[in-house]
Parts: structure tokens; sequence; C-alpha cells
């Protein structure tokens, strides 16, 4: 290959890419053969009922379960066996459902914790003060203390510490109050100006819609519907996310059979629609 | 397809018949198979054989069996205790110190030792319930320091007693016996009550309440997700290994004849109770015998140092509870598949055809 | 002995009780261990100080100076692997390694040496002292152990809470995923929680040499279970509640055995279960109970 080409390729490959991952939570199988591609500077957003898996499937990403069968690659790497905090520093950072700060430690001190794998990057704490106005005001103030949005924009902040290439958001909005979740979901796309790749997991679909480029759906731990959110109908959206016929002719109803693999992600196609 | 099918389809694993096919034979539960009868025969001809044995070997052989009868029971009460209610235990010789003083107290009163030993098992059940309700709120090592003290606690207490000999010890009154006949009756008494343990834990771990048992051996979360009355079974067993503890300690203080409290509270005891069961298998009712046996050839062969048997033990024990988790029957059951005392259920198809194949939980 | 030199006495013992708390209290609160070999280790660290003092001539008060690195290295070792090993299988496998460890070193010690007392030789030390008015009389070895005991406490007070290790160490103990989440290495920080531990107990262990016999099998009467007594009494969680249960657990033995002498360690059993009774989570504890 030339110069040229190589660097093509590599544009043209995902900076994070999941392929045919399966994860078992002992005997249940939470992930069937999942694949996502993810390209560099992309925000995307899985969404999907309770249990469908999207936890699931961010924690293994970030190295917290390993999958029974499947690769994840970060930039080409295969980094399925790699342990969490090794993840930290390839540059994969989950920000876990539920905030999960460290209580007992200051917002600053959680803030430098987070950057104990840092990579080399532009995010350091004088930036996410700059961020977070509010923060340096509070930084002295113990993690249990604060409220349940300053509590997730401290996690996010902790997660930026380390300078990710990757940001994985579980579940932002639980437990916060609309007004709040929205506040936080406006600081995604300074996120992403800034270069970052960011794949979401998020309960509230019509969020997700907003700031995603493209939306995955999980079923019962399948991919049953991806696609940019314009291209997507209420009724698809509806049929992939609950997995039955939205209308009696067809239309709209759940196409993948179970193991089947062929799918191709792109403009808004079901797979195997009117083939 | 049609929507129906697709539903059900998607609604089921391979076990869930599609919609139009045959639906699957019926399947009937049973206890036991028919190898349990001839297991259940060999019981009672071992037991009887064991029975006969004072009348054909010399004394140091049956007094050897009586303290391995007296561990046998005590590693039995405390594989309840860890292996089936999650409860570790570093205190049990509170149980069994305190079931050799009652006997200690009672004969002093004129009651044979013999007599004593039911009157003292049931006093050592009592004391369970006041110490239950001390350590019941605490978990893993908390509960099991605790129960530690509370057996130093009980040691330093009687040691005040003047009466019953101080730190110091005392002489076991009435004995009247022959010696050959205090072997005997001491060996009868070991091996009576020994039986009786295995049939209570047998009849135990086989009723409903064996079931929330496994439950809580299997995850203990997960017992208490379902709505399985964890603490209450927990104290059904502590109180059960209480008064099996308490019942060893009566048939210790009659073997020993002589009782002193820093023995009689050892934590020696635990040490042993603990190896025995990891060794041969915790969570089993077969893991304890298993584990006495190996102890006993260990402690015969290296019977001249004490200290390297017990160095040995250790590190056994050690390595086994890290990459042998389950114990030697566990390994053993694992590859030959059986089970001594059968506690668990089969699952018998119904049809001729499928008779071939069993399942077996 | 008067009621108030036997307070006095009790505070004094209390500084040593403190020391022997301190390890346990820290394997337990970040690793959620509780190291039943803990008694053990500290009458092997001052067997190991009998050895360096022969081979070294080191005079005794300095040979911590040897004795806590040694162990430091040996907390973080064993922690990396035969403690972590038994943590990846569970709660109950750990408390059972731990025990066969006690039952190992104890029976170890006994092998390689004697069944007889040792002490460690500290010279007039032992037994010099001075007074405070007509009542009270102060051992200066006793008030060499507490002063040790305070220090060790601001020290490891000072780590925790400002040094990036520190820091770690308490994130960790907080939540351990979120900690890998966060790039740690739960593993390596559980090491150097271990070293310090372990580090503590090696004082504790000299300090209990210098203040009394020692023999293989004392460990686990009159180590671990009046470190547990005085964690439990103090309070999980705070360093200052060791100390303030080493204390209490001292007054109490003390006071106990003014009243009659065979009854010392039992007054302090009864303090413990007391406390356990009213306020299971120690006097100083805001958290739960483990």
């Amino acid at each position: 290959m030339t110069q040229t080409s190589e660097s093509a390729a590599r544009k043209d490959r995902p900076l994070l890419e999941v392929r045919d991952l399966s994860v078992h939570h002992g005997q249940l199988q939470a992930l069937r053969s999942v694949s996502l591609r993810l390209p560099a500077g992309a925000t995307h957003a899985m969404i999907g009922a309770n249990g469908a898996g999207k936890s699931t499937l961010l924690r293994t990403i970030a190295g917290l379960h390993q999958p029974t069968s499947g690769t994840i690659l970060l930039d080409g790497q295969d980094v399925t066996r790699l342990a969490p905090e090794r993840r930290v520093e390839a540059g994969v950072v989950l920000v876990p459902e539920g905030r999960r700060l460290f209580p007992s430690l200051t917002l600053e001190e959680n803030l430098l914790v987070g950057g104990t794998s840092a990579r080399p990057g532009p995010w350091n704490l004088g930036r996410i003060y700059d961020l977070f106005d509010w923060m340096a005001d509070r930084r002295g103030q113990r993690a249990a203390q604060l409220s349940g949005g300053e509590q997730q924009a401290v996690a996010i902040g902790r997660a930026l510490a380390a300078n990710p290439r990757v940001l994985l958001l579980d579940e932002l909005s639980l437990g916060l109050a609309p007004v709040v979740v929205r506040r936080i979901y406006g600081l995604l796309p300074q996120l992403a100006d800034s270069g970052m790749t960011i794949l979401l997991v998020e309960q509230d679909v019509s969020q997700a819609l907003a700031v995603a480029s493209e939306v995955h759906c999980l079923l019962e731990g399948r991919v049953t519907l991806e696609g940019p959110p314009g291209t997507l109908t209420p009724d698809q959206i509806e049929s992939a996310y609950f997995g039955v016929a939205a209308s009696p002719n067809g239309q709209g109803s759940r196409q993948d059979p179970p193991g089947a693999e062929t799918r191709r992600p792109g403009a808004g196609q079901i797979p195997g629609a009117s083939e | 397809m049609s929507s129906v099918g697709q539903a059900a389809e998607r609604a089921g694993g391979p076990d869930i018949p599609a919609a139009g096919q045959a639906p699957q034979p019926p399947l009937r539960v049973s206890r036991a198979r028919r190898s349990t009868w001839w297991a259940g025969l060999a019981a009672i001809v071992v037991v009887a054989v064991l029975g006969y044995l004072p009348y054909i070997v010399y004394s140091n052989t049956t007094n050897l069996l009586v303290d391995f009868f007296q561990l046998l029971i005590m590693a039995s009460m405390w594989n309840l205790l860890a292996g089936y209610a999650g409860l570790v235990s570093v205190g049990q010789q509170a149980f069994i110190g305190l079931g050799a003083y009652f006997v200690v107290i009672l004969a002093s009163h004129g009651i044979s030792p013999f007599a004593a030993i039911p009157i003292a098992t049931a006093a050592g059940g009592v004391v369970g319930l006041p110490v239950w309700w001390l350590v019941s709120r605490l978990r893993s090592g908390y509960f099991s320091i605790t129960m530690w003290v509370i057996a130093s606690v009980c040691m330093l207490v009687i040691i005040q007693v003047s009466s019953l000999g101080g730190g110091t010890g005392i002489a076991l009154q009435g004995l009247t016996q022959s010696p050959t006949l205090l072997t005997a009756y001491t060996y009868w008494a070991t091996l009576a009550v020994t039986v009786a343990v295995f049939v209570a834990i047998y009849g135990l771990l086989r009723s409903r309440l064996g079931l929330v048992l496994t439950a809580i051996r299997d995850d203990e979360t997960g017992a208490r997700s379902i709505g399985a009355r964890v603490s209450s079974v927990q104290r059904l067993v502590f109180g059960v290994a209480a008064l099996g503890c308490a019942a060893a300690g009566a048939l210790y203080a009659i073997s020993q004849q002589f009782i002193v409290p820093s023995a009689a509270f050892s934590v020696q005891f635990s040490a042993k109770m603990i190896f025995i069961t990891i060794i041969g298998g915790i969570g089993t009712i077969e893991g304890p015998i298993v584990g006495t046996i190996v102890f006993f050839v260990l402690q015969q062969t290296l019977s001249q140092d004490g200290t390297w048997y017990w160095i040995i033990l250790g590190l056994v024990a050690m390595v086994v509870a890290i990459w042998a988790p389950r114990g030697i029957w566990g390994l053993i059951s694992e590859r030959i598949g059986i089970r001594l005392f059968p506690i668990g259920y089969h699952l018998w198809p119904a049809t001729e055809q499928a008779a071939r194949q069993s399942v077996k939980t | 002995m008067t009621w108030v030199n036997a307070i006095v006495q009790g505070i004094m013992l209390g500084g040593l009780y403190a020391l022997f708390a301190c390890g346990l209290s820290l394997m337990f609160g970040v690793m959620k261990v509780i190291n039943l070999a803990h008694g053990d280790l500290a009458v092997v660290a001052a067997y190991i100080a009998v050895g360096v003092i022969a081979v070294t001539h080191v005079p005794t008060v300095w040979s911590f100076v040897l004795v806590v690195p040694i162990f430091a290295a040996i907390g973080y070792v064993l922690q990396r692997t035969l403690l972590q090993a038994a943590l990846n299988r569970g709660v109950l496998t750990t408390l059972l390694v731990t025990f066969g460890l006690s039952v190992v070193i104890e029976n170890g010690l006994q092998q390689f040496e004697t069944a007889n007392s040792r002490s460690l030789d500290i010279g007039s030390l032992v037994s010099d002292s001075f007074s405070i008015g007509s009542q009270i009389t102060i051992a200066y070895l006793d008030l060499v152990i507490l002063v040790v005991a305070v220090v060790v406490l601001l020290g490891l007070q000072y780590f925790l809470s400002s040094s990036k290790n520190g820091r770690l160490i308490r994130a960790v103990a907080d939540d351990r995923e979120a900690a890998q989440l966060s790039g740690i290495n739960y593993r390596h920080v559980f090491g150097v929680a271990a070293a310090i531990a372990f580090g503590t107990v090696a004082l504790a262990g000299l300090a209990f040499g210098m203040y009394t016999q020692f023999d293989p099998t004392i460990g686990t009467d009159q180590v671990l279970l009046y470190a547990f007594e005085a964690v439990v009494i103090g309070g999980l969680g705070s360093l200052w509640g060791t100390l303030a249960g080493g204390i209490l657990l001292g007054v109490a033995q003390q006071v106990g055995a003014q009243y009659h002498a065979a009854d010392q360690i039992l007054a302090g059993q009864l303090l413990f279960l007391i406390i356990l009774v009213l306020r299971p989570q120690g006097i100083t504890s805001r958290r739960e109970l483990a």
C-alpha cells in the first residue's frame, strides 16, 4: 500500500469497533453478537429498554466484563483482554451508571484521581474548571454532599481528566431532573467540537436522538436498528425498542431473525427490509 | 411469517416448543434412585459393624475412633454453619467447653455423666440463644473474631469459678465403671451421638429448610432476593451447631476425664474443624467425613512432631481453599458423580423412550 | 495502685493497643480483609528483630529501622500473591486463608524457635519510670510507646489525606470498580496499603516485644484479639477512633485489674461486648458497621 492509501485506510477505520461481541452473566446471555463501529469524532447513542444490554456493552468495552466471544478494537488495536486501567491508558474511559464518585474524597480529589492514568492531552484541572464554572468554588467539598446533577458533572470531569479518546457515558439522565439533564447534555456538543468521540447509553430516547449523529437500538442483547436520527421514523424506533410489530402490514416489524449476522450499518436501512 | 409465530420465536429458547409442535412428555420427580436404597442399606451395615467393634478390637483402637467421631461431629457442625449458612465461626470451642463443663457440673451433683450428655447438649443450645443475639447482626470477619472473643470470655469466666477447678482443671466424677466397660460405653455413646448428628443433618438438608440452606450456600444475596428467610434459617443452624458442639464437648469430658479450661476452650478445636472441612469439602455432608479421615491419617503419620503436622495441614488447607475450593470430596464427586447422602432431586421423563437418559440435579 | 493511677496506666496501655489495631483497621478498611494472622505477624516481627539484633548488634531501640521496611516488603508481596488470590475467591476464602496462615506461622515459629519466652532487651528502659504526684507512676517505655502510637497515627492520617498514594488508597477503599474505571491498578494499591499495614504491625510487634515476654503462640490472644476489640470499640474508618478504642480498652482492663487482679482481660472483653450491643459501629464512627 502506498503512504496515502495507508492513511486513507486509517481514516476509514473506526476509532472504536466492536465485532460480534457476546457477553454472559453466569448462564444468562446479555449480549448476542453485537457489532458497532464508532468513527473518530462522532457521537453515537445506544437506546433500548431496561435489561436490553446497553450498560453491559459499555462495561464490557471498559473492561469490567470479559466477553465470551468477540473483539473490541481501539483504532485497530485489539483491547479485548486488557485490564480496565490499561484501557484508560489507551484512551477508553467510562462514566459509569449512577455516577459512582468516591464519596469520602473531595470534588477536586475526585478529579485528580481521574487523572491517574491520564494520557497527554488538553484536559487538565484548570480546563475542567473552565468547562464547569461552578466547580472551582466547591473544590473542597466532599463528593457525597453534592447534588445529583453536580455529581454527574464531576463524574464527567473525572473522566475527562484522563484525556480519553473515546468517552463512554452510561445513563447520564438517571435520577436527575429534566432541566438538569438538559444542562448536562448541553455540554456534549462542546466536547464533540473539541474532537472527543462519544458513545452514550440513554433511556431517554428523545435526548439521545437530539445529540447523536447515529443511534443504535438494543433489544435483548441484539442490535435491532441503527442509523442517523433523521432517517428513522418513530414507528421504526418504537418497534426496534420494544420488539413488536408496530402495524399489521409488516412495516416496521422486527426483521432480524435470531442468529443472523448480515447487517450493513448505514443510512437508515432496516436490515433485510424489502429484499 | 405471521406475527404470532414471530412472537413465539422471539419469546423463548429451545425449551419452549414453537406453536404447532407436540408438547414435551411430562416429567416425574423423585428424591431417590435405586442406588439410594443400596447406600442406605450399606449405611446400616456400617453402623452395625462399628457398634460391634468394642467386642473385637483393642481399646486403643476404640479410643482412637472416639476421637475420630468427636472431631467428625465438630467438623460437621462447622460445615453446617460455614458451608450452608455462610457463618464462619472461629469460636465454636465456646460450646464445646461449655458442654464439657455442664457434664462436670451435673456429674458433681450425682448424675451419671452418660445421662448428662443430652442435658449438657440442651444447655449448650440454650446458651446459644443469647450468643446469637449478640452476634447475629455481624458480618463475616466481625462475626468470626467475635465468636472467638466469646469463647475466650467463657473460658475466663469458668476460670474464675474455683469450684470448677479454676485454671488448673477438674476431674470428672461419677465414672464408676471398670476401664474396659468405660471405654466401651464411651465409644457407644460417641457412636450414638455421631449417628444422631448425621441423621439430623441429613434430615435438615433434605427438608424444605435444606433447600433454603443450599440456596444460601450457593448465593446468599440471591437467596435473599427470592425471599428466603435467611436470618431465621441462620439462627436455626446456629442453634443446631451449638447443640452439636455442646454434645461433642460432653463426649470430650467423658473421654478425657480431666478438663482444663485452656484445653476445653482451645481455639485448636476451631483449627481442626476448619481444616478438616476445607480439605474434605465444604458444603457437602460427605466432606467432613473425608476430611476427618485425612486429618487422622496425617496425625498418625506425623504424630511424633506436633508442629509439622499443623504446618502441613495449614498449608494444605490454604491451597485447597484457593485452588480447589470444593475440597477433596468435591473433586471426587465431580468426577464420579455420586452422592452418598441423597438430598437432591431427580427428574425422570415419564415416557419409555426418554427413560434411558435421566437428568440429575 | 490507686484508681487514678489505674486510669493513667490504662491510657499508656492504650498506646500499645492502638499500635496493634492500626494495621488491622487499615487492611479491613481498604481490602475488607480481617487478617486473622495479624497477631502472629506481630510476633514474627519481634522474632525477626531478635535475629537482626543478634547479627548486626544494633541497639534494640533502633531495630525498627531494619525490621519495619523488611516487613513492609513482606506485606506487599503477601498481598499481591496469597491474599489477592484468596480475595478473588471471596471473603470466606480470605478469612480461611488468613486463619491457615496464623496456624502455619505459630507452628512454624515453634518449630524453628524455642517455645520458651523471649523478650527484646532494652536494658533499664523497661523498669525506669517517673512519678507525678504521689499516686501516679509512669514508665518511660509506656510513654514512648504511646508517643510512637500517636506519631504513627498522625503520620498515617497525613499520608492518607494529603499524598497521592493516600488518595488512591482512599478511592479504592470507597469504590474499587470506579477506581478501576479511573485508571487505577487496584491490586497495586492494595499492595501498598498492605505494606503500610505490615509496617505498623512490625512496629506493634517490636513494641510488644519490648513491653513483655513473647513466645510463638501468644500472637492471637494478646495481639489480634486486643487489636480487634480496640477497632470495634473505637470505630472503623477513623484513625483517631483506633486510638480512642485502644485507650478505652486499656483503661477498662486496668480498672478491671484494680477491682480484681484476675479480671483484667475479662473487663476489656466485657466492654467490647457492651459496645457491640449498644453501638456496634464504635464510639467515633459515623458509618454503619461493616
